[in-house]
């Protein structure tokens, strides 16, 4: 299984997730955001945390706009993969690759903690988890409050896409809402942080079922 | 452009003394340009010359097996084994960060990165030791929200974890807080990084971040005192661009790896001043620069700002002319700016030209080498008072006066908002002890402590400089790592007064001897002179940074604790009260001598501790508050009740020096005291963990709201 993380100048997690993958046994390659091509036959695009380009403008903004975003663009239209972690998620809403925007914290501060989170969604990324499972996963961000409109949340809820909701809300994200699939369930975008649960010397392993069960799914038979 | 003329005000405007401006017109022989007076009030400054210090620190043991690169460089360098290792300092930024606190503490935090990185090595942590002045004080609200919002906004983007620090508060910091920032990278040894020039005709780069007028004569003003006319010096604070650093950073690691780097030095107090007499100084050689080719920010820039600007996210390097090109394309890549400036030459000149014309020519050995040092007067510390009557006091509500105190409630506001997690190697962040952070790749975890207790050091110099350093040390040793090497932030007042020298060349002897005796040389550090509003002095703050090594298989104690557990200590209790928090937050009494430090017994303590982990199942140093306040924050952690025996307020609060307390299994609890009393170690039963209230002797409160107390009392008071 070949997996692709992207490298934005900023990107700060990005040793961390392809780590995550190898560790699942993954064949990870990193990508530069000035290529416009991903590589041959990769399966799932992880884009990492930090602060891609400085953050400049809006989180996740002039990422959006970047050579090797529109190579994105194009591999979850063929029905690729993708996986945007924290500035990752922050990516995906802004090339509108998934619904709704992530606004600044409610209580305005970065906040660094380990938060609880209920499993809802039927997809190959969270089918590791048990039904309606609950973990915790450390989050990290300034800009993780998720809004949309009640039109887009419903479709959300109805079409069983909130793949994680905190148990405890740490940012005043509209209906606990901490990832969400997209329409064909191959795009995951999230706050919290998984790479940074996968080992026993993190702490915590709740991020290791999401890896084992992608990388395992996606193998070739 | 016409230059100022020289004048008795412009000297003094520029920080120098009198007899330094004769020594100036000694050195050149006639009188200097205004670029030239600029660079001397750079080299020559507090902040850069170490003029009132040097004599003192050379004093400090700096050397050790471990030890791969000790003071003198832009960081210290000790050995962690395998070819690997750890690269750290510590910096203050405590002017700046008074006048603009986030930008201050920004900044703080991105010249430490620098001079990690600037010797080849990835940050891989940092901490943060932070005095503020007292909570009700009017300013100190917004400089804590100032300065902790700054230093996670530099941090959490560059990405490195924050894994520990300190937050304190004291009236004697009102006018003036101290930002400490510490940080450690990991290098390979072979692969490591120094600031001397070598060979003649070598290009002189220039990288990162354009020059602009931020920061023009930061160093100058960041060595004096402070008055009324502070806002008037904001200009001279640096803006820092964490993406910038970031990208800098990679670039700079990418490019040694092409083999162009022959020596480089970052741009840092007195940037392209300070950094081309370094690299020369060090390698012989001149320096020769041509400053319109220097990338910059504004327009119509003079050489004395170009030269004197603090400029954040820039390095100079000495390049191998053969590998231009290569060095060229990582910068390319990185979107960095990358401009040859000058050239390294034969003669011991510092020669600057701007647009053709010469606006500087000095001798450059003697810009660095002849910088003024002072044995400044100094008086010893009188002997403290000995310690009054205390009466004794309800135990819970002494320890709800503790917890309830800003200085030792949670700090879970400040450090949610530094990410202590990125890079994924992370062990223990920050809350109990030491931070840990595995080697990446490997088994071997480092430990990482920044200490200080500034009530102690002012009691008693030499005693408070050693109990900063045992601290340390303890802290270390309580998660199993072995001590390795310390770095020191020397915070005090005005050196020209005799009684802060006093302060100043006691701790020294204090640190110097408990360096020495628990072998953690110091390896690199940093002074911090006149720290003083009006003429008030700070408390006397030598803030400890430490670093230990858990080797390959070694196990890392714990420190979550469980129901049923024997609570032990180790070491001697006395039950001192002089200078202690119960005396501070519960009588608001300063008062007595600091606690006597055994450094033998130091030294056999964390011995005893680090051979006998295998029995211990959580673990913590004693220090300020006591064994109430340290068996509180190990029940509160884990969630767990806790019952102490002892009653009396001088058994639950005293803060003798050289203790652990231990809580294991009753089995295991056995066989440690059997292993002690065979070492020689005293160890007692102090009491046991379970249960779901605090029980100190007679009197006792449910954990629950003291912990809701512990948790919110913080932001309560300046949140």
């Amino acid at each position: 299984m070949k997996a692709a993380v992207i490298v934005f100048p900023g990107s700060n997690c990005d040793r961390d997730l392809a780590v995550a993958f190898e560790r699942a046994g993954a064949d990870v390659t990193r990508v530069w955001h000035k290529e416009t091509d991903l590589p041959e036959g990769v399966d799932v695009v992880g884009i990492p945390g930090g602060f891609s380009y400085g953050d400049y403008l809006r989180c996740g903004a002039i990422a959006a706009q970047s050579p090797i975003c529109r190579a994105v663009v194009r591999h979850t239209e063929r029905g690729g993969y993708a996986l945007g972690i924290c500035n990752g998620f922050q990516v995906l809403t802004e090339a509108r690759m998934l619904p709704g925007v992530l606004m600044r914290n409610a209580g305005l501060k970065f906040l660094c903690r380990t938060v609880g989170l209920t499993v809802g969604a039927q997809s190959e990324f969270t089918a590791g988890y048990g039904e309606a499972a609950e973990i915790a996963l450390p989050i990290a961000h300034h800009d993780g409050n998720y809004r949309a409109d009640a039109e887009t949340l419903d479709r959300l809820e109805g079409e069983g896409r909130v793949a994680f909701r905190y148990t405890d809300n740490p940012n005043g994200s509209d209906r606990d809402i901490a990832g969400i699939l997209s329409e064909n369930r191959r795009v995951l975008g999230m706050m919290p942080h998984p790479e940074r649960a996968v080992d026993a010397g993190h702490g915590a392993t709740d991020g290791q079922p999401l890896f084992a069960h992608l990388v395992g799914a996606l193998a070739p038979a | 452009m016409q230059e100022p003329a020289i004048t008795p005000d412009l000297i003094e405007a520029h920080g120098l003394k009198p007899d330094e401006y004769d020594r100036i017109l000694d050195i050149i022989g006639r009188e200097p340009t205004f670029t030239e007076l600029g660079i001397f009030s750079a080299m020559w400054n507090e902040h850069c010359s170490y003029k009132s210090s040097k004599l003192h620190l050379r004093t400090l043991p700096t050397t050790g097996p471990q030890v791969i690169c000790g003071p003198g460089e832009n960081a210290g360098i000790v050995d962690i084994g395998d070819g690997q290792a750890v690269v750290f300092k510590m910096e203050s930024h405590n002017h700046p960060s008074y006048i603009e606190p986030y930008q201050g503490a920004a900044t703080g935090v991105g010249g430490i990165l620098r001079d990690v990185f600037t010797m080849g090595a990835r940050p891989i942590a940092a901490m943060n030791a932070l005095s503020f002045g007292e909570p009700s004080h009017p300013k100190t609200r917004s400089l804590v929200a100032g300065v902790v919002a700054g230093v996670g906004g530099y941090g959490n983007c560059f990405g490195v974890p924050t894994v520990g620090g300190e937050v304190r508060f004291d009236p004697a910091y009102n006018g003036n807080c101290l930002v400490n920032a510490f940080a450690a990278g990991l290098v390979d040894s072979d692969k490591i990084f120094y600031s001397a020039a070598s060979g003649v005709g070598m290009p002189v780069v220039y990288l990162g971040a354009k020059t602009g007028r931020d920061g023009v004569g930061g160093a100058t003003m960041a060595s004096a005192e402070f008055d009324a006319d502070i806002e008037e010096k904001r200009p001279t604070v640096q803006v820092g661009d964490p993406f910038t650093e970031k990208r800098l950073m990679e670039a700079t690691l990418e490019l040694m790896a092409t083999g162009a780097v022959i020596s480089i030095q970052d741009m840092g107090a007195a940037g392209l001043t300070c950094s081309a007499v370094e690299m020369g100084d060090k390698g012989q050689l001149g320096i020769a620069l041509d400053l319109e080719k220097v990338p910059q920010r504004e327009a119509h820039m003079t050489a004395y700002e170009m030269m004197l600007s603090e400029s954040q996210e820039r390095m100079l390097m000495v390049l191998k002319p053969e590998l231009e090109a290569e060095a060229k394309a990582v910068f390319d890549k990185w979107d960095l700016d990358f401009a040859i400036v000058g050239e390294t030459i034969a003669e011991d000149r510092f020669f600057i030209r701007h647009n053709g014309e010469v606006k500087a020519d000095l001798p450059l050995s003697k810009l660095a080498s002849t910088a003024p040092e002072y044995d400044r007067p100094w008086e010893p510390t009188p002997e403290a008072e000995p310690l009054g009557d205390v009466p004794e006091v309800d135990a819970i509500d002494a320890l709800k006066a503790l917890i309830g105190s800003p200085n030792y409630a949670a700090k879970t506001w400040v450090t949610e908002q530094y990410d202590s997690q990125v890079m994924a190697d992370t062990a223990r962040g920050p809350g109990l002890g030491a931070g840990l952070v595995r080697v990446h790749g490997t088994d071997k975890v480092l430990a990482f402590t920044s200490d200080v207790t500034p009530r102690y050091v002012k009691a008693n110099p030499v005693e408070g400089g050693k109990q900063a350093v045992a601290e340390a040390y303890r802290n270390l040793t309580a998660t199993g790592a072995l001590p390795l090497a310390t770095t020191d932030n020397l915070n005090f007042g005005n050196p020209e007064k005799p009684a802060i020298m006093g302060q100043f060349v006691g701790a020294i002897r204090g640190i110097g001897a408990a360096c020495e005796a628990l072998d953690m040389p110091i390896v690199s550090g940093n002074v911090s002179l006149y720290n003083e509003t009006d003429g008030e002095a700070i408390l006397p703050t030598p803030t400890i940074g430490a670093v230990g090594l858990l080797a390959s298989g070694e196990d890392v104690i714990g420190c979550d604790v469980r129901e049923g557990h024997v609570a032990l200590v180790v070491g001697e209790s006395a039950g001192h009260l002089g200078q202690s928090a119960l005396l501070a937050e519960v009588f608001n009494r300063v008062e007595g001598d600091a606690p006597p430090v055994d450094l033998d017994a130091e030294k056999r303590h964390g011995d005893f501790i680090r051979a006998n982990r295998g029995m211990i199942t959580a673990c913590t140093d004693l220090s300020d508050g006591g064994l109430a306040l340290a068996a509180f924050e190990l029940a509160e952690a884990a969630g767990v009740g806790v019952t102490l025996d002892a009653s009396t307020n001088a058994e639950l609060f005293g803060e003798d020096q050289g203790r652990y307390l231990v809580a294991c299994g009753f089995d295991k609890a056995e066989e440690l005291m059997i292993e002690a009393s065979q070492a020689g170690v005293p160890i007692i039963t102090v009491g046991r963990f379970g249960g779901s209230d605090v029980r100190l002797g007679n009197s006792a409160a449910p954990l629950s709201d003291l912990a809701r107390l512990y948790r919110t009392a913080f932001a309560d008071a300046v949140g």
